[in-house]
């Protein structure tokens, strides 16, 4: 019998478009769609980035003096919802996810190429529609959250726009996931057990289950949200009998571990980057495999911590307070081993370890004010305020953001051939790493004076460290000029990168840069040790 | 169970002919229900926690009776059996008996619908009375549009097994095991949706 959807056929070389019409067609290469995620998402990067320089314009000055007081709440929901949906998620899932992925297992392309296409294709669209939201008359402004009763009482048509969206995004997602689980299950190469995947593979795997199992709960939960909007039924509108912590359960049953689909990819990438850079190999494999399972099962049970202010009983307090805080015994697992491949390794100083570097900086301080906040005391003092956006930051920007960065420097000579530019990538690196500490650090301050988040004037007390917060935000956005240039000088002019610039031992390295359509030439080659830099080093000595 | 057995046998078949990998559209389909089932899954939550900590208003009508509901559920698992006689009809090449089959199950899912409207238009209550009426409909809404979309994908299939030139042969179960495996995932919400809504 012949599947006509097998796609070790589907992609035969003479349907595919060359040069640039590749990526701007319905192709279904999974190196292009990771491509046509990147840059999708780090156009909306671009959107979000301006959104959140406008916020701390505004909040440079106590007073509401840049943009009204309804439009900052506009433009902070569009910024949350733009940065998590169309930037993180899509980029750290299915950038690299459709990238990486089928070169780990062995395989030609994703399992289902033409699901690939469609679950990037709804991006662009819902993307669109998201930005166009803002400018209908009455903007979605209840938050990245939308919680209801403000998402219902305030103007509805943007509310609506914004609920469609996210559902389509949700979609794009969950396709996106089920095609993960498939071609890590199914599509290994012949010989390629699980214990021998790069970590990469046990991320995806992890986020994709944390994807397929909670995603349509959100989807669900905003249905029935439209409905109160459209129908004027009373699901979660108190006035007519319903109620409101219904929907932050569900909320957060989907929204908290989009937290570690936001992150986990990013600890799988920074376990492919690092080692590569300090000549070593990855340390704990076993454990980290584990830890990031642990982290899956723990991460569908906590997300009630959310919550300790919405009139959660004590028992379910004591739960997820317990439940939130070991978490932090499978990431400081992770986190050891990092520090623990660096030790005593080869470590090259280039753009791509000081990201990763970052990242483990930053993340290691965004971990410890989680654990801080699901401590139901000092929750209940800080709920709300700066030092909740602080912490929030310290994860995806600190933590995901630079590891995006980082993956961008490393893989960039696979993916096009030519290097980047060390100087400006080393300077884009200090530029963001000086302009992110200088703009969230102050503001764990902010929240424990007790500044409140998502309100656009405060008490004039904490002007000159709302300042300082500003100037930090200004050389963020400065800081995406050096990487910009790096970009586009690179692709003209860079210096070729040859197949191997890093002496990489995972599989994508062992074909040519860039790959050709169906990634190898002829067998795809067996990578049993993927990390084994070891003998290399005893050898050199 | 047909389902798993003949597609081992696809499987099977299918490695003779090209050794590079096994089929495994059946793994997406099964992750998608389980996505699926996850959707059902907050509604139900939602619908239980209401129960528990929402009383009803005073005044308020939210009142279901059992005997069209019942036949509902007879008629769905009927249709279950019905389905699982397709398949084995078709795995023995009796085409046009599997069609039958097909044609009779899309008709029970029908008359499911038909019912399912009868009772919508005979209920006390309607969409935005109260929190339990709205739930009640959204739960049985969204359970009806999947045996909306069952049925259509059912006829389709029953289509295609025509004997001359249909698709659908014993050498290609794939489309009428995955409608199956749909078929029986929507039954089986219902009997928890029937549990939950009738009979708690």
């Amino acid at each position: 019998m012949t599947i006509s959807i097998d796609p070790q056929k589907t992609n035969n070389e003479s349907l595919q478009p060359k040069g640039w019409l590749r990526y701007f067609s319905f192709s279904l290469d999974h190196k292009v769609i990771g491509i046509q995620y990147l840059v999708c998402g780090f156009l909306f990067y671009l959107i979000g980035g301006t959104l959140a320089s406008a916020i701390r314009i505004e909040l440079a000055s106590p007073m509401s003096d840049f943009m009204p007081r309804d439009v900052y709440n506009q433009v902070l929901t569009l910024h949350g919802t733009i940065m998590i949906f169309l930037w993180i998620v899509p980029v750290v899932n299915g950038a690299f996810g459709n990238y990486l992925i089928p070169f780990y297992v062995g395989a030609r392309d994703m399992a289902f190429p033409r699901l690939n296409a469609v679950a990037f294709w709804l991006i662009p669209p819902s993307g669109l529609m998201l930005v166009a939201s803002y400018f209908v008359e009455g903007a979605a402004q209840a938050g990245w959250t939308a919680y209801p009763p403000l998402s219902i009482t305030t103007p509805q048509s943007g509310q609506i726009i914004w609920i469609l969206s996210v559902l389509l995004l949700g979609g794009s997602s969950i396709f996106g996931g089920i095609n993960f689980i498939a071609t890590i299950i199914k599509l290994r190469r012949p010989g390629l057990k699980l214990m021998q995947l790069p970590m990469y593979c046990w991320a995806m795997l992890g986020t994709s289950l944390l994807v397929v199992l909670s995603t349509p709960v959100l989807a669900g939960t905003l249905i029935l949200l439209s409905f109160d909007i459209i129908a004027n039924t009373g699901f979660f509108n108190p006035v007519l009998g319903g109620n409101v912590v219904v929907y932050q359960h569900l909320f957060w049953f989907y929204s908290h571990p989009a937290v570690y689909i936001m992150v986990l990819p990013a600890f799988g990438l920074v376990s492919e980057i690092l080692p590569v850079h300090a000549r070593k190999p990855l340390f704990g494999y076993t454990t980290m495999v584990f830890s990031i399972m642990g982290i899956v099962v723990l991460g569908l049970v906590v997300w009630a911590h959310h919550m300790f202010t919405s009139g959660t009983p004590p028992w379910m307090r004591l739960f997820f307070t317990i439940a939130t805080a070991f978490i932090a015994v499978p990431t400081g697992i992770k986190f050891f081993n990092w520090v623990a491949t660096l030790w005593g390794g080869k470590i090259s100083i280039n753009s791509a370890m000081l990201f990763s570097c970052g990242f483990i900086i930053n993340f290691v301080f965004g971990g410890i004010t989680g654990v801080a906040l699901a401590q139901v005391p000092f929750d209940i003092h800080v709920h709300d305020t700066y030092f909740v956006v602080a912490h929030f930051h310290y994860i995806v920007y600190g933590g995901t953001v630079f590891i995006i960065f980082s993956s961008i420097y490393h893989w960039f000579p696979k993916v096009t051939g030519k290097m980047l530019n060390e100087k400006l990538g080393i300077l884009h690196f200090i530029i963001t790493f000086i302009g992110f500490n200088l703009c969230f650090a102050p503001q764990h301050w902010l929240g424990l004076n007790g500044m409140p988040r998502r309100v656009a004037e405060y008490d004039p007390q904490f002007q000159f460290v709302n300042q300082i917060s500003s100037l930090g935000a200004l050389l963020m956005a400065i800081s995406t000029i050096p990487f910009l240039i790096n970009v586009f000088l690179s692709l003209r002019n860079g210096k070729d990168a040859g197949d191997n610039p890093w002496n990489a031992l995972t599989p994508e390295w062992l074909t040519s840069s860039p790959p050709p359509v169906e990634n190898w030439e002829g067998e795809s080659p067996l990578v049993e040790e993927p990390y084994g830099y070891g003998e290399e080093i005893s050898a050199q000595k | 169970m047909t389902t798993l057995d003949s597609s081992k046998e696809i499987q099977k078949n299918n490695s003779e002919v090209n050794e590079t990998h096994e089929d495994f559209r059946m793994f997406g389909l099964i992750t998608f229900l389980i996505a699926d089932g996850m959707t059902f899954a907050g509604f139900f939550a939602a619908y239980l926690t209401y129960k528990a900590v929402n009383p009803l208003p005073d005044g308020a009508i939210y009142e279901l009776e059992l005997p069209i509901p019942t036949l509902n559920t007879i008629l769905l698992l009927v249709s279950s059996a019905t389905f699982h006689k397709a398949g084995k009809a078709l795995l023995k090449d009796k085409n046009s008996d599997s069609q039958k089959w097909l044609f009779f199950t899309a008709f029970l899912g029908i008359i499911f619908l038909i019912c399912q409207l009868f009772e919508y238009f005979h209920l006390p209550f309607g969409l935005t009375d109260n929190l339990f009426a709205s739930t009640f409909y959204a739960l049985t809404g969204f359970h009806g549009l999947h045996v909306t979309l069952g049925t259509l994908m059912i006829l389709i299939i029953a289509w295609q097994s025509r004997i001359n030139g249909g698709r659908l042969t014993s050498q290609n179960m794939f489309p009428l095991e995955a409608v199956e495996l749909y078929w029986h995932f929507v039954d089986g919400i219902w009997v928890i949706l029937f549990i939950i809504l009738y009979l708690l």
